[in-house]
């Protein structure tokens, strides 16, 4: 985060749930990881890969069959975490570590579950420690843990005959979440907080005197700083508009709505915002609106603090 | 092959930016066109390196060609990776011949967000990410492969060099221009990248195999560099590069910077300033992306009077 408060810094979340085909090679491997089993890719030249790949990382040719490999294994190299994180795979201190299965030229990544650092040595024996409900992910093995002999799988939950018999694994769901603190800049700083004055700046151009809403920090057009800072007006017209009656993940409006590009009086580029007080369907290019803004204790750093651009007297048919 | 040279360069290297991205762009840029002298007007391709997920902006260097004069429209391209990449590229088409100068730069905010987070989505999602082995993770198992081969002597954990925010710029010119622009010349004697696979599984990690074959394929008298920019964002890391590009005390290694996507372009724009103004007659900048120095990125840049010049 910014030293100073002359930058102005917002939480920002980026938040996905990719989903992943795993196509003929990672199919095979996960589905009998599901069903408590270790596979590799055999190569061309002898070598086994686990976990397989669909070509030989070295050559480039295609791997021929999966054969069975692990589950026990010799650690090749480990690393210590004392203080695990919300998103590894145990919630008590553990060891990353590199192990070379049973049966394999490479070696696989995953963890060892130990209790005590000092119970990790590279060159120990560990074998697969499988979970009970296991979906087919590289979590179907809880953690590796020491010892030479196999262990048991356990049965996981029955599947549901009903539903006709149990597919392959196709698919990889393998949600992201990245939170990060967003620094608007100096130049926007100072946009943002004049919002809290109900004031829409803009940027002068140095060449062509053309205004930028919102504010920018360089010319776009010839790279040059924008020193000068103009005020514009509430008031402007519909440039283009966009009518959403689709729902869609984290949406914050009910539909329909009218996204809108507003052109204000004195400025030479559009402001992105809502059309709103009015029918959808009585927003058409040209429409003169005006700015909303919210109550005096609601105005904030932020383009919300204007509620959405309402049509002016006469605008919007019977509205 | 034609002869490319690097007029000028321009860097900023902060604990925490308040700038915002196109304001780092924009400073850096500016710079190194003021440097650049007619070469600033003769522009004929751009190229840029950042990374969104480090910023948090889904197509960020969009937003950032705000920070360059962009109208009329102009030649441009974008890698996912370090400004030194993005070199790379603007060399490779500077060999077509039809342009004489480009523009390079790099930028980003790892104070944005979490780095160690964000380096694991570099990984196969399928079978690394889902276990969450962040960069320090997979630094400390690099570690302990080292350790194993014996090869470095009693070794300390792991241990990362400070992250900084920032951005780097560096104009290229090629053939006569690049006498008009300057009086002694950073040429780009060789360039060379090469990557090792994804699977960390089948990768010697107590070695640099990449760049071992970048040094190999690059015919360069490497024994008269006299200094080198490495990229390391980890203490072992260079003790691995020494290993496969320089001999321990052969050439000065100037001191490191770490700001991602931003380091390998300012390690070139860096070694080249000392070569223009005199202070170096060949170096070697060096630039690395992905786990474990996965991926590599060597520049020798040289004076006219180098040993063996045309």
């Amino acid at each position: 985060m910014p030293a100073s408060d002359a930058v102005l810094t917002a939480p920002y979340t980026l938040a996905y749930p990719y989903k992943r085909s795993l196509g003929a090679v990672l199919s095979a491997f996960f589905t009998a990881l599901r069903d408590g089993q270790l596979l590799g890719a055999k190569t061309s030249t002898g070598d086994v890969i686990c976990p397989p790949t669909e070509y030989a990382p070295w050559t480039g040719e295609a791997t021929r069959e999966l054969v069975p490999v692990g589950p026990g294994g010799e650690v090749t190299a480990w690393t210590w975490v004392e203080q695990p994180g919300d998103k590894h795979p145990l919630d008590h201190p553990f060891a990353f570590a590199l192990i070379r299965l049973e049966g394999a030229t490479s070696t696989t990544l995953h963890v060892v579950d130990t209790g005590d650092e000092r119970a990790m040595k590279t060159g120990m024996r560990v074998t697969a420690l499988w979970a009970t409900d296991r979906t087919g992910t590289m979590r179907d093995i809880a953690a590796f843990v020491p010892g030479d002999e196999a262990l048991p799988v356990p049965d996981r939950p029955a599947h549901d005959e009903a539903k006709g018999p149990e597919k392959p694994v196709r698919k990889l769901i393998t949600p992201i979440r990245l939170d990060y603190t967003i620094a608007a800049g100096v130049g926007q700083t100072v946009f943002l907080k004049a919002l809290m004055q109900r004031k829409l700046l803009g940027s002068v151009d140095p060449e062509s005197g053309e205004v930028y809403v919102p504010m920018r920090h360089s010319s776009p057009i010839n790279g040059k700083r924008c020193l000068q800072t103009r005020e514009v007006a509430h008031e402007g017209s519909v440039l283009t508009f966009c009518v959403v009656r689709i729902p869609f993940e984290g949406q914050r409006i009910p539909p329909p709505y009218v996204c809108a590009q507003v052109l204000l009086d004195g400025a030479n580029t559009p402001l992105f915002h809502l059309v709103g007080g009015c029918d959808v369907d009585d927003v058409h290019t040209g429409m003169r609106v005006r700015a909303e803004w919210v109550e005096d204790d609601e105005l904030a750093p932020t383009l919300e603090s204007i509620k959405w651009f309402a049509p002016v007297a006469g605008e919007a048919g019977d509205a | 092959m034609r002869d490319i040279a690097v007029i000028s360069g321009a860097a900023i290297h902060e604990e925490l930016a308040e700038r915002d991205e196109v304001e780092l762009i924009h400073a850096v840029v500016s710079q190194a066109l003021a440097g650049a002298g007619p070469a600033a007007d003769r522009i004929g391709f751009v190229c840029s390196g950042s990374c969104d997920m480090l910023i948090g902006r889904p197509f960020s260097f969009v937003q950032g060609l705000d920070g360059i004069a962009a109208w009329p429209p102009i030649r441009e391209s974008h890698v996912e990776m370090d400004g030194a990449w993005a070199l790379y590229e603007a060399w490779t088409r500077l060999q077509l011949g039809d342009i004489d100068a480009a523009l390079v730069y790099g930028f980003g905010r790892a104070s944005a967000g979490s780095l160690k987070d964000v380096s694991v989505l570099q990984l196969d999602p399928y079978t690394l990410a889902p276990l969450w082995p962040d960069s320090d993770v997979l630094a400390g198992l690099q570690v302990s492969a080292m350790q194993n081969s014996g090869r470095f002597g009693d070794m300390a954990s792991v241990s990362p060099l400070p992250v900084t925010d920032g951005a780097a710029a560096v104009v290229l010119a090629a053939g006569d221009l690049v006498r008009q622009c300057c009086d002694r010349p950073a040429w780009i004697e060789a360039i060379d990248h090469r990557i090792e696979p994804a699977e960390l599984g089948v990768r010697n990690l107590a070695t640099s195999r990449s760049t071992r074959v970048c040094v190999k394929a690059m015919d360069v008298a490497w024994d008269t560099i006299d200094c080198a920019a490495l990229h390391t964002r980890y203490e072992h890391e260079r003790l691995l590069l020494m290993e496969t590009v320089l001999e321990e005390g052969a050439a000065s290694i100037l001191p490191a910077t770490n700001t991602p996507m931003v380091t390998g372009l300012s390690n070139i724009a860096e070694i080249a300033e000392r070569i223009t103004d005199g202070r170096s007659d060949r170096g070697v900048a060096h630039a690395t992306s992905g786990p474990c120095l996965q991926q590599n990125l060597l520049c020798v840049l040289a004076a006219d009077d180098y040993e063996g010049a045309a």
